[in-house]
C-alpha cells in the first residue's frame, strides 16, 4: 500500500492517521477535511468553549510537535469516490488517488425545515457553529432549545450558567429515553427543572416566528414560546452523500463489518458516519460517541493494512459522558435491551446516582451521575461480562 | 518522603489518593508493582485513582486518556500532556512516595484555581 487517503479530519480521521503510523504504515498519507481547521475536540463546544472558559487553542487535538508525516488538504470537501480509479474527488476539482481509503466524514447537525436564513437560529456541530452561538449567547436574552437530547441539554445548561432565560422543547414525553431509558431519562432531564430551566415535553414544533430574525417558537399545541435565540438540537445525519453510486454500501451511514470493512476492498469507515456490525447484538449500530471515534480506528486500520485478514477483537461497551449543571453524567452499554434498572448507590432525587441496567439478570448498561469512581468499576465489570 | 499506606492495605488492582497539593495517586498493579503519579488528569479535573487500571496503564475515569504509570506519558486525546511520576519506596511494609520536584501539568481549570483565579 503506497498511498492512504483519510477522508475526514476530526477525531476519527486523526485517530486513523495515528493508527496507520503506529501500526507501521510508512507510505504517503493524505488527510482530507472539509472544515478549514486542524483537528479539534468537539465535546467542549457545547460546554466550556461555549461558556468561554476554554479557548480555541485548548481544543487542538494534536500534541505539540506531533508530526504524522501527512499531507493535509483542509477546506477541501470530498464529493465522490471513484471506484475504478481508486480516487477521492474533491469539490475544487482535485483528485486524490489512493490504494487505501478511510472514510471518516462524520455527521452533520439536522436542521429544522423552514428555518434557513432566519437570523438567531443555530445548530451546533462545528467550531464555526460554536463561535457564532457563543457570540449570540454573550448578548443574553431568551433562548429556546429545540430537542432535549445531550447537545440540547448541554447548551441549555451552559446558557443557564451564562444567565440566559432558557426553555427546552422536546417532542417525546421523556427526554433522553432512547439512550437512557424512560426512568433515568426523566432523572437526568430533571436537572433542567432543578435549575429553573423550563422543559416542555411531548409537544412538537410547528415552526418558527419572525421575519428576518427569529422571535418565537410555535408549538404544535398552539402555544407560542418567545425567543431571541433558538438552538436546534435534533440529532445528526451521517455525511455519506458523496459516496452515492461509489459502490460503497450505504445503510444509515456506511455499512461496515465488525472490523470497519466496507463493501469495497481497501476501504474502511470509522466514526459517526460508520454503521458497524455488532456481533454480540447481531445487528448494525451507528454509534456517534467520541470514544468510538477515538478507539475504533485501531481495528479498522488493522483491517485495512492486513487486507481484511485479521480477526476483529471484541469492542468495549460504548461509553459516553455529558456535563450538565455541574453534574458529571456517564453512561456505558446499551439501555435498549434492559428489562430492569436499579439504583445501586446514591439517590435519583439528589442527582447523585449509580444505576445498573440488566437484562435477564445480566448487566447490560450503567449510568452514573457524579459517581466517576463507582461508574468506572461498573463499566469495567460490564466489559468483562460482555466480552 | 510521604508515607502513603501499608502495602498490605492496598490490594492489587487498587489505587489510593494522597490528598496533598496537588494530589498524588499510588497504584498497585495486578502484577504486584507499585507506582505513584499525579492524581489529576492533565485534561480536566478528574482523579486518576478513580480510573481504569489495566496493566501498567490507567485510563482517566472521565474521558479515557490513558497514562503510563512508569513514564507518566499519555497515549491519546483529549489529554495531551504527561503526568509527573514519583519515586516509590517500600520499607517495612509501608509505601512511601518521594514527590517529584518537576512542575506538574495541571488542567487549565485546576491550574487557575491554584493560582487564585476563578475555578
Amino acid at each position: 500500500m503506497r498511498t492512504v487517503a483519510v477522508v475526514g479530519a476530526s477525531l476519527a480521521g486523526l485517530s486513523a492517521a495515528r493508527s496507520l503510523r503506529k501500526q507501521g504504515y510508512d507510505g504517503r498519507l493524505v488527510v482530507i477535511g472539509d472544515e478549514p481547521h486542524r483537528p479539534y475536540d468537539r465535546p467542549p463546544l457545547s460546554k466550556e468553549f461555549l461558556a468561554g472558559t476554554l479557548g480555541e487553542a485548548d481544543l487542538v487535538l494534536e500534541s505539540d510537535g506531533e508530526d504524522l508525516g501527512a499531507e493535509w488538504l483542509l477546506g477541501a470537501r470530498a464529493t465522490g469516490l471513484d471506484r475504478a480509479d481508486r480516487a477521492v474527488r474533491l469539490a475544487d476539482g482535485r483528485q486524490v488517488r489512493a490504494d487505501g481509503i478511510v472514510i471518516a466524514t462524520g455527521a452533520a447537525a439536522r436542521t429544522l425545515p423552514g428555518s434557513e436564513g432566519l437570523a438567531g437560529v443555530h445548530t451546533l456541530r462545528t467550531l464555526d457553529d460554536a463561535r457564532a452561538l457563543r457570540d449570540e449567547l454573550a448578548r443574553g436574552g431568551r433562548l429556546v432549545v429545540i430537542g432535549g437530547g445531550f447537545i440540547g441539554a448541554e447548551v441549555a445548561s451552559t446558557a443557564y450558567t451564562l444567565g440566559l432565560d432558557v426553555t427546552v422543547v422536546e417532542a417525546a414525553p421523556t427526554p433522553l429515553a432512547g439512550p437512557l431509558g424512560e426512568t433515568m431519562g426523566a432523572v437526568v432531564s430533571g436537572l433542567h427543572a432543578d435549575h429553573g430551566v423550563r422543559l416542555l415535553c411531548g409537544v412538537g414544533v410547528k415552526g418558527l416566528g419572525g421575519e428576518t430574525r427569529v422571535d418565537a417558537v410555535l408549538l404544535e399545541d398552539g402555544r407560542t414560546v418567545p425567543a431571541d435565540i433558538v438552538v436546534v438540537g435534533v440529532g445528526a445525519r451521517p455525511c455519506v452523500e458523496w459516496l452515492e453510486g461509489s459502490g460503497v454500501e450505504l445503510d444509515n451511514g456506511v455499512k461496515c463489518g465488525a472490523d470497519g470493512r466496507t463493501s469495497l476492498a481497501g476501504v474502511v469507515a470509522v466514526g459517526d458516519c460508520a454503521n458497524w456490525y455488532d456481533p454480540r447484538a447481531g445487528l448494525h449500530r451507528r454509534v456517534e460517541h467520541w470514544t468510538g471515534a477515538r478507539e475504533r480506528p485501531d481495528a479498522a486500520i488493522a483491517t485495512l493494512l492486513a487486507g481484511g485478514a485479521v480477526e476483529p477483537g471484541v469492542p468495549r461497551p460504548p461509553y459516553f459522558w455529558s456535563d450538565q449543571y455541574g453534574v458529571k453524567i456517564q453512561f456505558a452499554g446499551h439501555a435498549g435491551g434492559a428489562d430492569s434498572v436499579t439504583v445501586e448507590e446514591g439517590t435519583a432525587d439528589d442527582r447523585n446516582v449509580l444505576a445498573v441496567y440488566r437484562r435477564a439478570g445480566q448487566p447490560v448498561a450503567v449510568l452514573g451521575m457524579n459517581q466517576p469512581r463507582l461508574f468506572t468499576r461498573l463499566r469495567k465489570q460490564l466489559a468483562a461480562v460482555t466480552s | 518522603m510521604i508515607p502513603a499506606c501499608r502495602l498490605a492495605d492496598l490490594p492489587r488492582g487498587e489505587a489510593i489518593r494522597l490528598d496533598i497539593d496537588p494530589p498524588v495517586s499510588v497504584f498497585h498493579t495486578d502484577d504486584g508493582e507499585v507506582f505513584a503519579i499525579d492524581d489529576t488528569c492533565t485534561h480536566q479535573d478528574a482523579s486518576l485513582a478513580d480510573g481504569w487500571l489495566e496493566g501498567c496503564e490507567v485510563e482517566c475515569p472521565l474521558h479515557a486518556s490513558k497514562f503510563d504509570l512508569r513514564t507518566g506519558a499519555v497515549d491519546a486525546p483529549p489529554a495531551k500532556l504527561p503526568v509527573r511520576t514519583h519515586e516509590v519506596v517500600i520499607e517495612d511494609g509501608t509505601i512511601y512516595v518521594q514527590v517529584s520536584t518537576d512542575a506538574p501539568n495541571l488542567p487549565p481549570c485546576v491550574a487557575s484555581r491554584l493560582a487564585g483565579g476563578p475555578a
